[in-house]
């Protein structure tokens, strides 16, 4: 029983409606110590450059825990890839050599914000899609119901 | 002993709830009043029986009976009794005899009170019936919580430390009031479409009022559990599970608006039956979507195959079903309603034109990465920029609309008298646009676009109030659900915009500073809790060098499990929240700190609690005003109410 229980405990979890709760779960059992680092991460002096890696990692996606940012994530995955924002961000590159260097290693999938392409059009447009379908009908329905009153 | 009357109890549950879905479907369809009774009396013998196998579980977790595999698997002698209790439904089998006894009360209820009329109220309880029977067989066939485990061992496993909270006690069965209630519509709807649809709407109002509520009620608890015990803070992560909630939410309130004109001029009636459909079909699908795992890409986690099978087979057949029905028979209804563009029935036209627009965005947000995976395999996430750039939009000019809605009359409405009554809602809309930009740091632009908004939403309900002084309770339901919109909005403004934090390392005697506060660390004491032991951090909040509020956050480690978990304390002035996580013991008695000043944060959850209170108006008002079919003409001031 002990044995499968930590996995147990995540599905429980998840299914209870938290998966948030679930990375906290694994990173706390992961170790604390990984919390720790995070709780003192390098700062850059000026306001400007902490504020742009402060975006990015926000725009990171961690991919080791469910749904978390790489800003608000303890586990050491975010850990390190805070640090490596944070040294490109002092090497000088932009946001977006910082963005692509990511996904050149880690895909799309690490990246908060999905890409606007081909495959992701339906995702981007289809809720105005459904939005204009919505309006369309309801422009019609309103229009019947004037009638009808006439 | 007690497991095998558990077990007992759960066959003669399934067994009435066959006759209750033969004898109500037979009783309605044939006008047979015999079998019309036969199917009201199962659904009270179906609520005791199931009653009866929750109490037994629940009877083994409290003296902790490891000879049952459930009580062994998630429970613990050491555990106080309340998480005892609440660990019942804090697994899988558990849970899942949480729903069908939610399930069954509203079974129960429908038959108690008859609503609508003998007919449609016996074929409701004929489609609740065979809800009940379905997972019933679930549980039976998959998820048996009665179990039993030979050797019983000494001692159970335990509940996960993150689930002993108060807030996570009452959430589950708070959810469930929700997502199960949706299920009373949606039998409402399916018997409208079997027997003739007259009357339903008026007939399911109450259960889709106290639905909405325990939904709202129930995801303004998770959102909190999740701020105050996750420690970061956060409150919603428009993760897959939260979304989840949020998509039945989002219908239910659009079935609320759109059965309310179905109801009082026979406007929208195939759109309401289609939305008592897909409000209970969401409710399905989220919960078992997420439960499955299939969502969660990572802790995807292997459940029994055939749980997700049959589940996935119960689900289709649901919607499916009822789909079908509705093809078949909602072309046979009668058209809509004469009314003219500037109405109380366009207004609500329009709340569900964007709340179905929302949802869609939520939707296809959810699904989208696993559909995407399983075409070609292409990995993308949807974290949250993608919900503020689409969702942010849609429901932002939804709130903007929602101030119109109450004041239009139905049928014919003046929407220039109604827009020159709303001035000073803009006007105060105005004033809290411009002194956000003036004053607040830093300046944002959306904060006061936000700031805009929730100032004419809660303008605009105050001047609601105003106009209705002296009607009956039930009239300020509406004016008090929207200024909860924008109560909630200015917290989550507040929180987002402004929180500042501070993440550092502090020693005994040193101060720390976050936002407006000083804190001073006056280190670290061991502590015993039932079941855990805690490093208990003391920090005192100086006031102009004097000693102000004590905060104690803990950093518990849970002994049947091995597992840390910190216990944030927050200092609320009621508009501000300071939030504090205690991290892990650096040598020397220095240990690693997060806080957060997050402003209007508490905001969040009044705002919830405001709405849910709107609805409990509403369902009062339903409730004492019992069932006059032809009752005589309101007067006008209480008419514009409703």
């Amino acid at each position: 029983m002990r044995r499968g229980g930590f996995k147990t405990v995540i599905a429980l979890l998840v299914m209870m409606g938290f998966s948030n709760a679930a990375s906290a779960a694994a990173t706390a059992v992961a170790g604390f110590s990984n919390a720790a680092a995070a709780a003192v991460p390098e700062t850059f002096s000026d306001p400007g450059m902490e504020a742009r890696a402060r975006h990015l990692q926000r725009q990171l996606r961690c991919l080791i825990c469910a749904g978390e940012s790489i800003d608000e994530s303890a586990s050491s995955f975010a850990v390190d890839v805070r640090r490596l924002v944070r040294e490109q961000i002092a090497e000088g590159r932009t946001d977006k050599q910082v963005q692509d260097f990511f996904v050149d290693r880690y895909g799309a999938a690490i990246l908060m914000k999905p890409p606007v392409e081909p495959a992701t059009w339906l995702l981007w447009l289809g809720p105005f899609g459904v939005l204009a379908i919505a309006g369309g009908v309801a422009w019609v329905t309103i229009k019947k119901a004037g009638k009808a009153e006439a | 002993m007690t497991g095998e009357l558990g077990q007992l109890a759960l066959c003669f549950a399934l067994a009435l709830s066959l006759v209750m879905t033969v004898a109500g479907l037979f009783g309605a369809k044939e006008d047979r009043a015999a079998a019309r009774s036969v199917a009201v009396s199962s659904a009270f013998g179906l609520f005791v029986f199931v009653a009866l196998a929750f109490l037994t579980l629940t009877y083994a977790f409290i003296v902790s009976d490891f000879s049952i595999l459930d009580v062994a698997s998630n429970s613990n002698t050491l555990k106080p009794l309340v998480y005892k209790i609440s660990g019942v439904w804090g697994n899988h089998e558990g849970s899942m005899l949480l729903w069908v006894l939610v399930l069954s009360i509203y079974a129960a209820l429908v038959a108690g009170l008859q609503r609508g009329g003998p007919r449609l109220t016996s074929a409701a309880l004929g489609v609740q019936g065979l809800l009940a029977a379905a997972f019933l067989l679930f549980i039976l066939f998959t998820s048996n919580p009665f179990l039993r485990l030979d050797p019983a061992p000494f001692e159970g496993a335990g509940l996960n430390p993150l689930l002993q909270d108060p807030g996570l006690a009452m959430h589950p069965p708070m959810l469930y009031a929700g997502y199960v209630g949706l299920s009373a519509s949606f039998s409402y709807a399916a018997a409208a479409l079997l027997v003739g649809e007259a009357g339903w709407a008026r007939a399911a109002r109450p259960f889709m009022l106290v639905a909405w509520m325990a939904l709202t009620c129930g995801i303004a608890l998770g959102s909190w559990w999740a701020y105050y015990e996750l420690g970061w803070g956060g409150f919603w992560g428009w993760d897959p599970v939260e979304n989840a909630s949020l998509m039945p939410w989002l219908i239910a309130t659009a079935l609320l608006h759109s059965a309310l004109a179905t109801e009082k001029s026979g406007a929208f009636r195939t759109w309401s039956l289609l939305l008592a459909i897909a409000g209970f079909s969401l409710s399905l699908i989220g919960t078992f979507l997420v439960r499955s795992g299939l969502t969660s890409s990572v802790h995807a986690f292997a459940t029994d195959p055939t749980r997700g099978f049959f589940i996935m087979v119960l689900i289709a057949l649901a919607i499916g079903g009822a789909l079908a029905l509705f093809a078949w028979r909602a072309p046979t209804l009668q058209g809509g309603a004469a009314f003219e563009p500037a109405s109380r029935e366009t207004t609500l036209l329009l709340n569900n034109v964007f709340l179905v627009a929302s949802c869609a965005c939520v939707f296809v947000g959810t699904l989208y990465p696993m559909v995407l995976d399983a075409i070609n395999g292409t990995k993308i996430s949807v974290g949250p920029p993608y919900y503020v750039l689409t969702f942010g939009p849609i429901f932002f000019a939804l709130l903007v609309l929602v101030p119109f809605g109450p004041q239009l009359n139905w049928r014919r409405g003046d929407l220039k008298a109604v827009w020159r009554s709303l001035y000073p809602a803009l006007g105060l809309a105005a004033v809290a646009g411009v002194v956000v930009l003036a004053i607040a740091s830093p300046r944002s632009l959306t904060a006061a676009g936000a700031f805009a908004v929730a100032g004419w939403l809660i303008g605009a309900s105050i001047l609601d109030i105003r106009k209705r002084r002296g009607a009956r309770a039930s009239a300020f339901a509406a004016a008090l659900a929207h200024a909860g919109l924008g109560i909630t909005l200015l917290g989550v403004t507040g929180t987002t915009v402004w929180r500042s934090e501070a993440l550092t390392v502090v020693a005994p005697g040193q101060t720390m500073t976050v936002g407006p506060y000083t804190l001073r660390f006056d280190g670290v004491t061991r502590v015993k809790g039932p079941n855990y032991i805690a490093d208990r951090g003391k920090f005192v909040i100086m006031e102009g060098g004097k000693a102000g509020a004590t905060m104690l956050p803990e950093h518990r480690l849970y002994l049947a499990q091995g597992q840390d978990v910190t216990d944030t304390a927050i200092h609320t002035t009621g508009l501000r929240d300071l939030y504090l996580a205690l991290g892990d013991d650096r040598d020397g008695g220095r240990f690693a700190v997060r806080a957060y000043v997050s402003p209007l944060a508490p905001l969040i959850w009044l705002g919830g609690l405001v709405m849910a209170l709107g609805g409990a108006l509403s369902l009062w008002g339903r409730l004492r005003l019992s069932e006059p079919e032809n009752k005589p003409a309101a007067p006008a001031v209480a008419q514009a109410a409703e």
